[in-house]
Protein backbone atom coordinates (compact mmCIF):
# COMPACT_ATOMS: atom_id res chain seq x y z
CA UNK A 1 0.00 0.00 0.00
CA UNK A 2 1.31 3.44 -0.88
CA UNK A 3 1.58 6.25 1.61
CA UNK A 4 -1.20 8.79 1.74
CA UNK A 5 -0.41 12.00 -0.15
CA UNK A 6 -1.85 14.02 2.70
CA UNK A 7 -1.97 13.06 6.30
CA UNK A 8 -2.99 15.68 8.82
CA UNK A 9 -3.75 15.49 12.49
CA UNK A 10 -5.46 18.11 14.55
CA UNK A 11 -4.63 20.86 12.08
CA UNK A 12 -5.64 24.26 13.41
CA UNK A 13 -5.81 27.68 11.89
CA UNK A 14 -7.50 30.64 13.42
CA UNK A 15 -8.12 34.07 11.99
CA UNK A 16 -8.83 36.43 14.85
CA UNK A 17 -11.61 34.80 16.81
CA UNK A 18 -12.70 32.63 13.95
CA UNK A 19 -11.49 29.03 14.02
CA UNK A 20 -11.14 28.35 10.32
CA UNK A 21 -9.64 24.92 10.97
CA UNK A 22 -10.54 23.36 14.26
CA UNK A 23 -8.51 20.18 14.44
CA UNK A 24 -8.65 18.86 10.92
CA UNK A 25 -7.81 15.18 10.52
CA UNK A 26 -7.44 14.37 6.88
CA UNK A 27 -6.07 11.37 5.11
CA UNK A 28 -5.91 11.54 1.33
CA UNK A 29 -4.83 8.34 -0.39
CA UNK A 30 -2.42 8.40 -3.29
CA UNK A 31 -3.95 8.56 -6.77
CA UNK A 32 -7.42 9.65 -7.71
CA UNK A 33 -9.49 12.64 -6.73
CA UNK A 34 -10.31 13.55 -3.17
CA UNK A 35 -13.07 16.11 -2.77
CA UNK A 36 -13.38 18.34 0.26
CA UNK A 37 -17.02 19.20 0.39
CA UNK A 38 -18.60 21.75 2.62
CA UNK A 39 -20.78 24.83 2.83
CA UNK A 40 -19.30 28.31 2.54
CA UNK A 41 -17.15 29.07 5.55
CA UNK A 42 -16.59 25.42 6.39
CA UNK A 43 -12.84 25.85 6.09
CA UNK A 44 -12.27 24.32 2.66
CA UNK A 45 -10.18 27.17 1.31
CA UNK A 46 -8.24 27.48 4.55
CA UNK A 47 -7.51 23.76 4.41
CA UNK A 48 -6.12 24.17 0.90
CA UNK A 49 -4.12 27.27 1.85
CA UNK A 50 -2.56 25.52 4.82
CA UNK A 51 -1.91 22.22 3.06
CA UNK A 52 -0.36 23.93 0.05
CA UNK A 53 2.00 25.83 2.41
CA UNK A 54 0.56 29.28 1.71
CA UNK A 55 -0.10 29.88 5.37
CA UNK A 56 1.38 28.00 8.32
CA UNK A 57 -0.99 26.14 10.64
CA UNK A 58 -1.37 27.37 14.21
CA UNK A 59 -1.43 23.86 15.59
CA UNK A 60 -1.46 20.20 14.69
CA UNK A 61 0.74 18.47 12.17
CA UNK A 62 0.55 17.45 8.56
CA UNK A 63 2.62 15.57 6.07
CA UNK A 64 2.21 16.20 2.40
CA UNK A 65 3.76 13.59 0.11
CA UNK A 66 5.63 12.39 3.15
CA UNK A 67 7.19 15.76 3.98
CA UNK A 68 6.46 17.85 7.00
CA UNK A 69 4.28 20.76 6.00
CA UNK A 70 6.17 23.31 8.05
CA UNK A 71 9.73 22.01 8.26
CA UNK A 72 10.00 20.87 4.65
CA UNK A 73 7.71 23.49 3.12
CA UNK A 74 10.09 24.18 0.26
CA UNK A 75 10.27 20.51 -0.70
CA UNK A 76 6.50 20.25 -0.51
CA UNK A 77 6.22 23.24 -2.85
CA UNK A 78 8.52 21.60 -5.36
CA UNK A 79 6.11 18.66 -5.64
CA UNK A 80 2.68 20.25 -5.56
CA UNK A 81 0.76 22.74 -7.66
CA UNK A 82 -2.13 24.96 -6.72
CA UNK A 83 -4.94 26.37 -8.77
CA UNK A 84 -6.68 28.87 -6.55
CA UNK A 85 -10.28 29.82 -6.20
CA UNK A 86 -10.03 32.73 -8.59
CA UNK A 87 -8.12 32.23 -11.79
CA UNK A 88 -4.59 32.62 -10.51
CA UNK A 89 -3.05 34.05 -13.64
CA UNK A 90 -2.00 37.58 -14.57
CA UNK A 91 -4.70 38.94 -16.82
CA UNK A 92 -2.50 41.73 -18.17
CA UNK A 93 0.01 39.28 -19.60
CA UNK A 94 -0.54 36.93 -22.51
CA UNK A 95 -1.23 33.25 -21.92
CA UNK A 96 2.21 32.40 -23.19
CA UNK A 97 3.92 34.92 -20.90
CA UNK A 98 2.05 33.62 -17.88
CA UNK A 99 3.33 30.14 -18.49
CA UNK A 100 6.87 31.30 -19.30
CA UNK A 101 6.88 33.19 -16.00
CA UNK A 102 5.94 30.05 -14.08
CA UNK A 103 8.55 28.05 -15.99
CA UNK A 104 11.24 30.58 -15.19
CA UNK A 105 10.27 30.58 -11.54
CA UNK A 106 10.52 26.81 -11.54
CA UNK A 107 14.07 27.12 -12.81
CA UNK A 108 13.61 25.96 -16.39
CA UNK A 109 15.62 28.88 -17.74
CA UNK A 110 14.33 31.27 -20.39
CA UNK A 111 14.59 28.94 -23.37
CA UNK A 112 13.38 25.94 -21.41
CA UNK A 113 10.45 27.87 -20.02
CA UNK A 114 9.45 29.05 -23.49
CA UNK A 115 9.64 25.56 -24.91
CA UNK A 116 7.62 24.10 -22.08
CA UNK A 117 5.01 26.87 -22.29
CA UNK A 118 4.49 26.22 -25.99
CA UNK A 119 4.10 22.52 -25.31
CA UNK A 120 1.56 22.96 -22.52
CA UNK A 121 -0.42 25.58 -24.44
CA UNK A 122 -0.69 23.10 -27.28
CA UNK A 123 -1.93 20.36 -24.98
CA UNK A 124 -4.59 22.66 -23.56
CA UNK A 125 -5.71 23.91 -26.98
CA UNK A 126 -4.64 27.43 -26.17
CA UNK A 127 -2.08 27.83 -28.92
CA UNK A 128 -4.28 30.20 -30.90
CA UNK A 129 -4.83 32.39 -27.88
CA UNK A 130 -1.23 32.18 -26.65
CA UNK A 131 -0.25 35.66 -27.78
CA UNK A 132 -3.40 37.33 -26.47
CA UNK A 133 -3.71 39.05 -23.12
CA UNK A 134 -5.54 36.83 -20.66
CA UNK A 135 -8.10 39.58 -20.02
CA UNK A 136 -9.57 38.73 -23.43
CA UNK A 137 -10.06 35.05 -22.51
CA UNK A 138 -13.40 33.50 -21.63
CA UNK A 139 -13.90 32.10 -18.13
CA UNK A 140 -13.35 28.58 -19.36
CA UNK A 141 -10.14 29.51 -21.18
CA UNK A 142 -8.79 31.24 -18.08
CA UNK A 143 -9.45 28.15 -16.04
CA UNK A 144 -7.71 26.03 -18.66
CA UNK A 145 -4.70 28.34 -18.60
CA UNK A 146 -4.78 28.23 -14.85
CA UNK A 147 -4.64 24.47 -14.91
CA UNK A 148 -1.95 24.60 -17.59
CA UNK A 149 0.13 26.79 -15.27
CA UNK A 150 -0.12 24.08 -12.65
CA UNK A 151 1.25 21.54 -15.10
CA UNK A 152 4.31 23.40 -16.30
CA UNK A 153 6.04 21.08 -13.98
CA UNK A 154 3.72 18.11 -13.48
CA UNK A 155 2.99 17.95 -9.77
CA UNK A 156 2.54 14.80 -7.75
CA UNK A 157 -0.33 16.46 -5.96
CA UNK A 158 -2.57 19.11 -7.43
CA UNK A 159 -4.78 21.34 -5.32
CA UNK A 160 -7.86 22.73 -7.01
CA UNK A 161 -9.84 25.21 -4.96
CA UNK A 162 -13.39 25.36 -6.29
CA UNK A 163 -12.21 24.78 -9.84
CA UNK A 164 -15.57 25.15 -11.52
CA UNK A 165 -17.17 27.94 -9.51
CA UNK A 166 -18.50 30.48 -11.97
CA UNK A 167 -18.02 28.33 -15.05
CA UNK A 168 -20.76 27.60 -17.54
CA UNK A 169 -21.88 23.96 -17.72
CA UNK A 170 -19.88 23.20 -20.85
CA UNK A 171 -16.61 24.57 -19.46
CA UNK A 172 -17.33 22.71 -16.30
CA UNK A 173 -17.58 19.37 -18.03
CA UNK A 174 -14.48 20.22 -20.04
CA UNK A 175 -12.59 20.86 -16.82
CA UNK A 176 -13.81 17.61 -15.32
CA UNK A 177 -12.45 15.79 -18.36
CA UNK A 178 -9.09 17.47 -17.89
CA UNK A 179 -8.98 16.51 -14.25
CA UNK A 180 -9.84 12.89 -15.05
CA UNK A 181 -7.04 12.79 -17.60
CA UNK A 182 -4.56 14.13 -15.07
CA UNK A 183 -5.59 11.48 -12.64
CA UNK A 184 -5.20 8.75 -15.22
CA UNK A 185 -1.66 10.04 -15.73
CA UNK A 186 -0.99 9.43 -12.07
CA UNK A 187 -1.52 12.82 -10.42
CA UNK A 188 -3.33 12.90 -7.10
CA UNK A 189 -5.89 15.69 -6.89
CA UNK A 190 -7.40 17.38 -3.88
CA UNK A 191 -10.28 19.59 -4.84
CA UNK A 192 -12.73 21.62 -2.87
CA UNK A 193 -16.23 22.11 -4.02
CA UNK A 194 -19.60 23.13 -2.77
CA UNK A 195 -21.31 21.27 -5.58
CA UNK A 196 -22.38 17.79 -4.66
CA UNK A 197 -22.70 16.65 -8.22
CA UNK A 198 -19.09 17.64 -8.79
CA UNK A 199 -17.96 15.52 -5.88
CA UNK A 200 -20.25 12.71 -6.99
CA UNK A 201 -18.97 12.83 -10.57
CA UNK A 202 -15.32 13.34 -10.01
CA UNK A 203 -14.21 12.18 -6.62
CA UNK A 204 -13.03 8.77 -5.56
CA UNK A 205 -13.32 9.82 -1.97
CA UNK A 206 -15.17 12.65 -0.32
CA UNK A 207 -14.47 14.39 2.94
CA UNK A 208 -17.27 16.46 4.37
CA UNK A 209 -16.07 19.53 6.19
CA UNK A 210 -18.10 21.60 8.59
CA UNK A 211 -16.87 24.36 10.92
CA UNK A 212 -13.26 23.45 10.33
CA UNK A 213 -13.59 19.76 11.10
CA UNK A 214 -14.15 16.59 9.15
CA UNK A 215 -17.61 15.29 9.81
CA UNK A 216 -17.48 12.35 7.42
CA UNK A 217 -15.11 10.72 5.00
CA UNK A 218 -15.60 7.97 2.49
CA UNK A 219 -16.64 7.11 -1.03
CA UNK A 220 -19.87 8.64 -2.30
CA UNK A 221 -21.59 5.27 -1.84
CA UNK A 222 -20.32 4.86 1.69
CA UNK A 223 -21.50 8.31 2.62
CA UNK A 224 -24.90 7.67 1.14
CA UNK A 225 -25.15 4.36 2.95
CA UNK A 226 -24.18 6.05 6.21
CA UNK A 227 -27.37 8.09 6.33
CA UNK A 228 -29.32 4.87 6.18
CA UNK A 229 -32.22 4.00 3.87
CA UNK A 230 -33.20 5.71 0.75
CA UNK A 231 -35.85 8.16 -0.05
CA UNK A 232 -39.26 7.93 -1.57
CA UNK A 233 -40.18 10.55 -4.06
CA UNK A 234 -43.80 10.97 -5.04
CA UNK A 235 -45.15 13.16 -7.80
CA UNK A 236 -48.79 14.12 -7.31
CA UNK A 237 -51.41 14.67 -9.94
CA UNK A 238 -52.83 17.63 -8.04
CA UNK A 239 -50.30 19.74 -6.24
CA UNK A 240 -52.99 21.27 -4.04
CA UNK A 241 -52.93 17.95 -2.23
CA UNK A 242 -49.24 18.17 -1.43
CA UNK A 243 -49.63 19.21 2.17
CA UNK A 244 -52.15 16.47 2.91
CA UNK A 245 -49.92 13.95 1.21
CA UNK A 246 -46.86 15.13 3.11
CA UNK A 247 -48.72 14.88 6.40
CA UNK A 248 -49.99 11.44 5.63
CA UNK A 249 -46.60 10.15 4.52
CA UNK A 250 -44.98 11.72 7.53
CA UNK A 251 -47.22 10.01 10.04
CA UNK A 252 -47.12 6.73 8.15
CA UNK A 253 -43.34 6.58 7.81
CA UNK A 254 -42.51 8.47 11.00
CA UNK A 255 -40.13 10.73 9.20
CA UNK A 256 -39.86 14.37 8.21
CA UNK A 257 -41.11 14.89 4.67
CA UNK A 258 -39.14 17.25 2.47
CA UNK A 259 -40.83 19.62 0.06
CA UNK A 260 -38.57 20.43 -2.87
CA UNK A 261 -39.10 23.50 -5.09
CA UNK A 262 -41.20 21.44 -7.51
CA UNK A 263 -44.74 22.00 -6.11
CA UNK A 264 -46.03 18.55 -7.07
CA UNK A 265 -43.30 16.55 -5.37
CA UNK A 266 -42.93 15.18 -1.87
CA UNK A 267 -39.78 13.46 -0.71
CA UNK A 268 -39.41 11.44 2.43
CA UNK A 269 -36.76 9.16 3.87
CA UNK A 270 -37.80 5.55 3.98
CA UNK A 271 -36.22 2.29 4.99
CA UNK A 272 -37.16 -0.69 2.86
CA UNK A 273 -39.56 -1.04 -0.06
CA UNK A 274 -42.26 -2.62 2.06
CA UNK A 275 -42.78 0.51 4.11
CA UNK A 276 -42.78 2.52 0.94
CA UNK A 277 -45.40 0.26 -0.54
CA UNK A 278 -47.65 0.65 2.47
CA UNK A 279 -47.29 4.37 2.39
CA UNK A 280 -48.30 4.52 -1.26
CA UNK A 281 -51.32 2.42 -0.52
CA UNK A 282 -52.31 4.86 2.19
CA UNK A 283 -52.13 7.71 -0.30
CA UNK A 284 -54.36 5.77 -2.65
CA UNK A 285 -56.92 5.19 0.11
CA UNK A 286 -56.91 8.84 0.95
CA UNK A 287 -57.83 9.65 -2.64
CA UNK A 288 -54.54 11.23 -3.55
CA UNK A 289 -53.54 10.34 -7.08
CA UNK A 290 -49.91 10.06 -7.98
CA UNK A 291 -48.35 10.35 -11.41
CA UNK A 292 -45.10 8.64 -10.56
CA UNK A 293 -42.94 7.61 -7.68
CA UNK A 294 -39.38 6.52 -7.23
CA UNK A 295 -37.49 4.84 -4.48
CA UNK A 296 -33.82 5.65 -4.48
CA UNK A 297 -30.57 5.85 -2.66
CA UNK A 298 -30.23 9.04 -0.74
CA UNK A 299 -28.60 11.81 -2.72
CA UNK A 300 -25.38 13.37 -1.49
CA UNK A 301 -27.58 16.36 -0.80
CA UNK A 302 -29.39 14.44 1.88
CA UNK A 303 -26.12 13.12 3.23
CA UNK A 304 -24.87 16.63 3.43
CA UNK A 305 -27.96 17.96 5.10
CA UNK A 306 -27.96 15.23 7.69
CA UNK A 307 -24.24 15.68 8.41
CA UNK A 308 -23.96 19.42 8.53
CA UNK A 309 -27.45 20.69 9.05
CA UNK A 310 -26.95 23.04 6.10
CA UNK A 311 -28.42 22.65 2.67
CA UNK A 312 -25.77 22.93 0.00
CA UNK A 313 -25.09 25.49 -2.65
CA UNK A 314 -27.23 23.66 -5.17
CA UNK A 315 -30.40 25.02 -3.63
CA UNK A 316 -29.20 28.58 -3.62
CA UNK A 317 -28.36 28.23 -7.29
CA UNK A 318 -31.64 26.64 -8.22
CA UNK B 1 -0.48 8.60 -20.87
CA UNK B 2 -2.92 10.23 -23.19
CA UNK B 3 -2.02 11.00 -26.72
CA UNK B 4 -5.45 11.10 -28.22
CA UNK B 5 -5.50 13.45 -31.18
CA UNK B 6 -8.60 15.07 -29.69
CA UNK B 7 -8.08 18.73 -30.41
CA UNK B 8 -9.81 19.90 -27.27
CA UNK B 9 -7.59 18.50 -24.61
CA UNK B 10 -4.94 15.93 -23.97
CA UNK B 11 -2.76 17.26 -21.20
CA UNK B 12 -0.08 14.75 -20.61
CA UNK B 13 1.66 15.13 -17.32
CA UNK B 14 4.51 12.96 -18.43
CA UNK B 15 7.19 15.24 -19.67
CA UNK B 16 10.76 14.13 -20.15
CA UNK B 17 13.42 15.47 -17.84
CA UNK B 18 13.38 18.58 -15.71
CA UNK B 19 11.04 17.06 -13.21
CA UNK B 20 13.32 17.34 -10.25
CA UNK B 21 13.71 21.10 -10.37
CA UNK B 22 13.84 22.66 -6.94
CA UNK B 23 12.86 26.02 -8.32
CA UNK B 24 14.78 28.98 -9.67
CA UNK B 25 17.64 30.57 -7.76
CA UNK B 26 16.93 33.74 -5.80
CA UNK B 27 18.34 35.96 -8.50
CA UNK B 28 16.61 34.10 -11.33
CA UNK B 29 13.27 34.28 -9.51
CA UNK B 30 13.75 37.97 -8.77
CA UNK B 31 14.60 38.65 -12.40
CA UNK B 32 11.57 36.70 -13.57
CA UNK B 33 9.32 38.88 -11.42
CA UNK B 34 11.09 42.02 -12.63
CA UNK B 35 10.44 40.84 -16.19
CA UNK B 36 6.78 40.44 -15.33
CA UNK B 37 6.63 44.02 -14.02
CA UNK B 38 8.28 45.22 -17.23
CA UNK B 39 5.63 43.37 -19.25
CA UNK B 40 2.89 44.98 -17.21
CA UNK B 41 4.37 48.41 -17.93
CA UNK B 42 4.40 47.53 -21.60
CA UNK B 43 0.79 46.25 -21.66
CA UNK B 44 -0.79 48.86 -19.44
CA UNK B 45 1.04 52.02 -20.49
CA UNK B 46 -1.98 54.17 -19.69
CA UNK B 47 -1.35 53.51 -16.00
CA UNK B 48 2.04 55.16 -16.23
CA UNK B 49 0.76 57.93 -18.43
CA UNK B 50 -2.11 58.68 -16.05
CA UNK B 51 0.27 59.27 -13.21
CA UNK B 52 2.99 61.05 -15.15
CA UNK B 53 0.46 63.36 -16.77
CA UNK B 54 -0.30 65.25 -13.56
CA UNK B 55 3.21 66.58 -12.89
CA UNK B 56 3.81 67.17 -16.59
CA UNK B 57 0.67 69.22 -17.06
CA UNK B 58 1.51 71.21 -13.94
CA UNK B 59 5.01 71.78 -15.26
CA UNK B 60 3.85 73.10 -18.60
CA UNK B 61 1.03 75.14 -17.14
CA UNK B 62 2.96 76.67 -14.28
CA UNK B 63 5.99 77.42 -16.41
CA UNK B 64 4.15 79.28 -19.11
CA UNK B 65 1.24 80.75 -17.14
CA UNK B 66 2.94 81.65 -13.91
CA UNK B 67 6.65 81.32 -14.56
CA UNK B 68 7.05 84.97 -15.49
CA UNK B 69 5.28 86.15 -12.38
CA UNK B 70 6.95 83.66 -10.07
CA UNK B 71 10.53 83.82 -11.25
CA UNK B 72 10.83 86.65 -13.71
CA UNK B 73 10.70 84.44 -16.79
CA UNK B 74 9.36 81.03 -17.76
CA UNK B 75 12.86 79.70 -18.38
CA UNK B 76 14.23 80.69 -15.00
CA UNK B 77 11.13 79.22 -13.33
CA UNK B 78 11.59 75.96 -15.25
CA UNK B 79 15.19 75.95 -14.08
CA UNK B 80 14.06 75.38 -10.49
CA UNK B 81 10.76 73.63 -11.24
CA UNK B 82 11.96 70.71 -13.37
CA UNK B 83 13.99 68.96 -10.66
CA UNK B 84 10.85 69.26 -8.52
CA UNK B 85 8.78 67.76 -11.32
CA UNK B 86 11.13 64.79 -11.38
CA UNK B 87 10.70 64.26 -7.64
CA UNK B 88 6.95 64.65 -7.80
CA UNK B 89 6.63 62.24 -10.70
CA UNK B 90 8.64 59.48 -9.12
CA UNK B 91 7.05 59.94 -5.72
CA UNK B 92 3.56 59.60 -7.23
CA UNK B 93 4.69 56.52 -9.17
CA UNK B 94 5.70 54.69 -5.99
CA UNK B 95 2.00 54.03 -5.43
CA UNK B 96 2.18 51.36 -8.13
CA UNK B 97 4.21 49.18 -5.82
CA UNK B 98 1.18 49.12 -3.55
CA UNK B 99 -1.50 48.75 -6.21
CA UNK B 100 0.43 46.01 -8.01
CA UNK B 101 0.90 44.00 -4.85
CA UNK B 102 -2.69 44.54 -3.71
CA UNK B 103 -4.11 43.40 -7.02
CA UNK B 104 -1.91 40.28 -6.95
CA UNK B 105 -2.99 39.49 -3.42
CA UNK B 106 -6.65 40.01 -4.22
CA UNK B 107 -6.68 38.15 -7.51
CA UNK B 108 -5.10 34.91 -6.40
CA UNK B 109 -2.07 35.23 -8.69
CA UNK B 110 -0.04 35.73 -5.60
CA UNK B 111 -1.21 32.45 -4.10
CA UNK B 112 0.19 30.65 -7.07
CA UNK B 113 3.54 32.41 -6.72
CA UNK B 114 3.69 31.44 -3.08
CA UNK B 115 2.92 27.82 -3.87
CA UNK B 116 6.03 27.62 -6.06
CA UNK B 117 9.39 26.55 -4.69
CA UNK B 118 10.95 30.00 -4.92
CA UNK B 119 12.52 32.41 -2.46
CA UNK B 120 9.60 33.83 -0.47
CA UNK B 121 10.26 37.57 -0.91
CA UNK B 122 11.07 37.18 -4.63
CA UNK B 123 7.70 38.58 -5.79
CA UNK B 124 8.29 41.71 -3.70
CA UNK B 125 11.91 42.20 -4.57
CA UNK B 126 11.37 41.43 -8.26
CA UNK B 127 8.52 43.93 -8.43
CA UNK B 128 10.71 46.58 -6.78
CA UNK B 129 13.42 45.94 -9.37
CA UNK B 130 10.82 46.24 -12.10
CA UNK B 131 9.56 49.45 -10.50
CA UNK B 132 13.03 50.95 -10.95
CA UNK B 133 12.49 50.43 -14.68
CA UNK B 134 9.21 52.30 -14.38
CA UNK B 135 10.94 55.17 -12.58
CA UNK B 136 13.65 55.36 -15.24
CA UNK B 137 11.10 55.41 -18.00
CA UNK B 138 9.12 58.18 -16.31
CA UNK B 139 12.32 60.12 -15.61
CA UNK B 140 13.26 60.06 -19.27
CA UNK B 141 9.82 61.46 -20.10
CA UNK B 142 10.31 64.26 -17.57
CA UNK B 143 13.79 65.05 -18.86
CA UNK B 144 12.57 64.85 -22.44
CA UNK B 145 9.83 67.36 -21.78
CA UNK B 146 12.21 69.58 -19.81
CA UNK B 147 14.81 69.60 -22.56
CA UNK B 148 12.15 70.35 -25.14
CA UNK B 149 10.97 73.31 -23.05
CA UNK B 150 14.51 74.61 -22.75
CA UNK B 151 15.61 73.18 -19.42
CA UNK B 152 19.39 72.83 -19.10
CA UNK B 153 20.94 71.39 -15.91
CA UNK B 154 23.86 73.55 -14.78
CA UNK B 155 25.47 70.47 -13.31
CA UNK B 156 25.60 68.90 -16.76
CA UNK B 157 25.03 65.22 -17.44
CA UNK B 158 26.88 64.28 -14.26
CA UNK B 159 24.70 66.55 -12.15
CA UNK B 160 21.52 65.28 -13.79
CA UNK B 161 22.54 61.65 -13.22
CA UNK B 162 23.45 62.32 -9.59
CA UNK B 163 20.08 64.01 -9.08
CA UNK B 164 18.31 61.10 -10.75
CA UNK B 165 20.21 58.62 -8.59
CA UNK B 166 19.18 60.40 -5.43
CA UNK B 167 15.51 60.53 -6.42
CA UNK B 168 15.61 56.83 -7.31
CA UNK B 169 17.00 56.00 -3.88
CA UNK B 170 14.24 57.98 -2.23
CA UNK B 171 11.52 56.53 -4.48
CA UNK B 172 12.75 53.02 -3.78
CA UNK B 173 12.64 53.62 -0.03
CA UNK B 174 9.15 55.07 -0.35
CA UNK B 175 8.06 52.00 -2.33
CA UNK B 176 8.47 49.88 0.78
CA UNK B 177 5.90 52.04 2.52
CA UNK B 178 3.49 51.16 -0.26
CA UNK B 179 4.18 47.48 0.23
CA UNK B 180 2.91 47.81 3.78
CA UNK B 181 -0.09 49.78 2.51
CA UNK B 182 -0.75 47.22 -0.23
CA UNK B 183 -0.78 44.35 2.24
CA UNK B 184 -2.83 46.22 4.83
CA UNK B 185 -5.75 47.60 2.86
CA UNK B 186 -8.60 45.73 1.27
CA UNK B 187 -8.48 46.67 -2.37
CA UNK B 188 -6.69 48.60 -5.07
CA UNK B 189 -8.96 51.63 -4.83
CA UNK B 190 -8.07 52.00 -1.16
CA UNK B 191 -4.40 52.12 -2.14
CA UNK B 192 -5.17 54.81 -4.69
CA UNK B 193 -7.26 56.72 -2.19
CA UNK B 194 -4.26 56.93 0.13
CA UNK B 195 -2.19 58.23 -2.74
CA UNK B 196 -4.72 60.92 -3.59
CA UNK B 197 -5.58 61.73 0.01
CA UNK B 198 -2.14 61.71 1.59
CA UNK B 199 0.72 61.45 -0.84
CA UNK B 200 -0.47 63.92 -3.45
CA UNK B 201 -1.21 66.73 -0.96
CA UNK B 202 2.08 66.02 0.78
CA UNK B 203 3.89 66.36 -2.51
CA UNK B 204 2.08 69.56 -3.41
CA UNK B 205 2.70 71.07 0.02
CA UNK B 206 6.42 71.19 -0.59
CA UNK B 207 8.84 73.53 -2.27
CA UNK B 208 8.29 71.90 -5.69
CA UNK B 209 6.43 74.87 -7.12
CA UNK B 210 7.22 77.88 -5.00
CA UNK B 211 9.97 79.06 -2.66
CA UNK B 212 8.61 78.76 0.90
CA UNK B 213 10.24 82.14 1.66
CA UNK B 214 7.25 83.70 -0.10
CA UNK B 215 4.72 81.92 2.11
CA UNK B 216 3.02 83.15 5.30
CA UNK B 217 5.07 82.62 8.43
CA UNK B 218 2.89 79.92 9.98
CA UNK B 219 3.08 77.83 6.83
CA UNK B 220 6.80 78.04 6.18
CA UNK B 221 8.02 75.59 8.81
CA UNK B 222 5.45 73.04 7.66
CA UNK B 223 6.54 73.28 4.06
CA UNK B 224 10.22 73.40 4.86
CA UNK B 225 10.08 70.33 7.09
CA UNK B 226 8.10 68.27 4.64
CA UNK B 227 10.45 65.39 3.70
CA UNK B 228 9.57 65.95 0.05
CA UNK B 229 11.03 69.45 0.32
CA UNK B 230 14.34 67.99 1.47
CA UNK B 231 14.38 65.71 -1.56
CA UNK B 232 13.49 68.56 -3.91
CA UNK B 233 16.17 70.85 -2.48
CA UNK B 234 18.91 68.24 -2.79
CA UNK B 235 17.79 67.20 -6.27
CA UNK B 236 17.78 70.79 -7.44
CA UNK B 237 21.22 71.27 -5.93
CA UNK B 238 22.69 68.19 -7.61
CA UNK B 239 21.07 68.96 -10.93
CA UNK B 240 22.60 72.41 -10.98
CA UNK B 241 25.93 71.47 -9.40
CA UNK B 242 25.40 73.48 -6.23
CA UNK B 243 24.26 70.87 -3.72
CA UNK B 244 25.45 71.00 -0.13
CA UNK B 245 26.65 67.71 1.25
CA UNK B 246 24.28 68.10 4.20
CA UNK B 247 21.29 68.43 1.86
CA UNK B 248 22.13 65.13 0.21
CA UNK B 249 22.83 63.44 3.53
CA UNK B 250 19.44 64.54 4.83
CA UNK B 251 17.72 62.78 1.96
CA UNK B 252 19.79 59.65 2.44
CA UNK B 253 18.94 59.73 6.12
CA UNK B 254 15.23 60.02 5.40
CA UNK B 255 15.44 57.18 2.88
CA UNK B 256 17.46 55.12 5.36
CA UNK B 257 14.90 55.73 8.09
CA UNK B 258 12.09 54.62 5.78
CA UNK B 259 14.01 51.48 4.90
CA UNK B 260 14.87 50.66 8.49
CA UNK B 261 11.23 50.85 9.50
CA UNK B 262 9.41 49.61 6.45
CA UNK B 263 11.58 46.80 5.10
CA UNK B 264 11.25 44.65 8.23
CA UNK B 265 7.63 45.69 8.63
CA UNK B 266 6.88 44.77 5.00
CA UNK B 267 8.55 41.41 5.32
CA UNK B 268 6.77 40.71 8.57
CA UNK B 269 3.37 41.68 7.19
CA UNK B 270 4.11 39.77 4.01
CA UNK B 271 4.88 36.60 5.94
CA UNK B 272 1.77 36.82 8.05
CA UNK B 273 -0.82 38.31 5.72
CA UNK B 274 -4.02 36.42 5.14
CA UNK B 275 -4.79 37.29 1.55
Amino acid sequence: MTHPVIHSQGLKKRYGNHKALDGLNLEVPSGGVYALLGPNGAGKTTAVRVLSTLVPPDGGAAHVLGYDLVRDAHTVRSKIALTGQYASVDIDLTGQENLVLIGRLLGLGRAGARRRATEVLERFSLTDAAARQVRTYSGGMRRRLDLAASLIKPPQLLFLDEPTTGLDPRSRIELWTLVRQLVSDGTSVLLTTQYLDEADQLADRIGVLNSGRMVADGTADELKASVGGGSLQVRLLDHEQRDTAAQLLGSQLKAQPHLPPDPAVVEIPVIGSEAANDALTQLHHAGIDIISFSLGQPTLDEVFLSLTGHPTATEELA
Amino acid sequence: MINAPSPTQSPSTTVPGRLETRGASRSAATLAFAWRTALRIKYVPEQLVDVVAVPLVFTVMFTYLLGGALAGSPSSYLHSLLPGTLVMTLVLLTTFTGTGLRSDLSSGVHDRFQSLPVWRPAPLVGALVGDLGRYLLASSIVFGLGLAMGFRPDGGVGGALAALGLVLVFAHALSWVWIVVGISVRNVSAVNAINIGVQLPLTMASNVFVDPATMPGWLRPIIENNPISFVVTATRGLMHGEAQLSEVLWVLAIAGALLVVFVPLSLYKYRTHRS
